[in-house]
């Protein structure tokens, strides 16, 4: 990898004064389970890593209400395990218990992955499934408004996340379809249950990234029930065809993992 | 250039690098501990696991300079006083490798799970847990073997001490 200026703050506000400082040119190293690899290729050059390990209260799951505050530098082995998040949201445990392998969830962190916004990560799925709202130095941003695209998303310029809120649903459940060598979402599908509002959210499929299902959600809204997605299908414009599935695959794979996501929820 | 001070093996080591160096490199080029092998370098293969602050990691995937202050245990720190380490003893008494580079990984993958997971290990969890380490030789029927022994030495060992 290429020299960087390597800097290790110990607060939020540092953090976002280096940023600032580093104009365009500073990255910001929570996990590094993507970062670094990204930047050994050369694919990624910061001139500043600003290292967020040492920042104090980044970390930590607490219950407050019906809401799950999960900082930003907390590990997706300590979501998968916490026994908070596995009685309060048990799809986003398992969810978690999913991504990479057993040594990467032991680095990898939910503020990392959700900024990074790969299109086949699996927490943006849970933050647009479950209607999470991420919190930075500045602001609160709705899932809904964060995820603006394949790598992109709604984070401005020397703005950091500290947290994800994710209120607590009735009920929730993660399928994907992982790549057989890589691990990695073909499509994944989180669909969340809170009161009346039913949502479904698909990662891995689309070529802009994370997106919501409107028809499935308005299907399973009347009853939440696998039957009710009979009949529905995706179109296969607008999303992701490789080597590993054509567009219309993945479309299928859509139906297929959100039923199997529904009857998850339902405990079957 | 930046300072570094971690334990390693029990040992603290101090010393000022290129931020670039990864834990790997850090292992095998400044302290000399070349049990740590880096195979892909991709974080795909599970080579260059080690213990941080007693949890597994990819080596090759983590900043020394970022573990400023941290414990380190690689494969050169689990046999204590002459005596292997009742995990990699299974290996050897199991078979559990054939050319041996993927071992080092997979003994301190295989403490981890044992740590994380207990004892009792059936194959499927053994199986499911090995998903980041890769072995090109064996087809994995006696590293899996090895893995569910050494567990049970393990706990065998540490009844025994207590």
């Amino acid at each position: 990898m290429y020299a960087f200026n390597y800097q290790r703050p110990k607060t939020v506000r540092q953090a976002a004064g280096l940023l600032a400082k580093a104009g365009g040119d500073g990255k910001l190293l929570a996990g590094g389970q993507t970062l670094l690899p990204t930047m050994k290729q050369r694919l990624a050059s910061p001139a500043m890593l600003i290292d967020l390990n040492q920042v104090d209260g980044m970390g930590g799951i607490e219950l407050k209400g019906r809401n799950l505050h999960i900082g930003a530098m907390t590990k997706h082995a300590d979501v998968a395990n916490s026994h908070i998040v596995k009685t309060a949201i048990p799809g986003l445990a398992a969810l978690a218990e999913g991504i990479g392998d057993p040594a990467v969830r032991n680095r990898g962190t939910i503020g990392g992955s959700i900024a990074n916004n790969d299109p086949a990560a699996d927490y943006p799925a849970a933050c647009l499934g479950l209607g999470a709202t991420i919190v930075t130095n500045k602001r609160k941003i709705p899932a809904d408004e964060f995820f603006t695209g394949m790598f992109d998303t709604a984070l401005e310029d020397g703005e950091i996340i500290t947290k994800v809120i994710f209120p607590v649903p009735q009920k929730a459940a993660y399928e994907k379809f992982p790549n057989p060598a890589s691990r990695y979402a073909m499509v994944g599908v989180f669909v969340g249950k809170k009161g009346s509002d039913v949502r479904v959210a698909v990662t891995g499929a689309g070529a802009n990234g994370v997106f919501r299902l409107p028809e499935f959600e308005a299907a399973l809204k009347t009853r939440f029930n696998a039957k009710s997605l009979d009949g529905l299908s995706v179109p296969a414009d607008g999303l992701n065809g490789d080597i590993h599935a054509s567009p219309d695959y993945r479309a299928h794979l859509i139906g297929v993992m959100a039923k199997r996501a529904v009857n998850k929820a339902l405990g079957k | 250039m930046a300072s570094v001070t971690m334990t390693v093996n029990g040992k603290t080591v101090t010393a000022t690098i290129d931020p670039r160096t990864l834990l790997s490199s850090f292992l095998r080029e400044h302290l000399r501990l070349t049990g740590t092998h880096v195979g892909c370098d991709t974080s795909q293969c599970g080579a260059c696991v080690v213990h941080v602050d007693g949890r597994a990691i990819k080596s090759c995937t983590a900043l020394a300079v970022s573990l400023d202050g941290a414990h380190v245990t690689t494969i050169e720190g689990l046999a204590s006083d002459g005596h292997l380490h009742p995990m990699q003893e299974a290996f050897r008494e199991h078979h559990g490798l054939q050319c041996g580079f993927c071992t080092p990984g997979m003994i301190m993958s295989a403490v981890d799970i044992v740590n994380r997971k207990g004892a009792m290990l059936d194959e499927h969890t053994i199986r499911e847990e090995l998903e980041g380490n890769i072995c090109r030789c064996t087809g994995y029927h006696n590293i899996v073997k090895a893995v569910a022994a050494g567990a049970q030495a393990m706990a065998a060992t540490k009844v025994a001490a207590e």
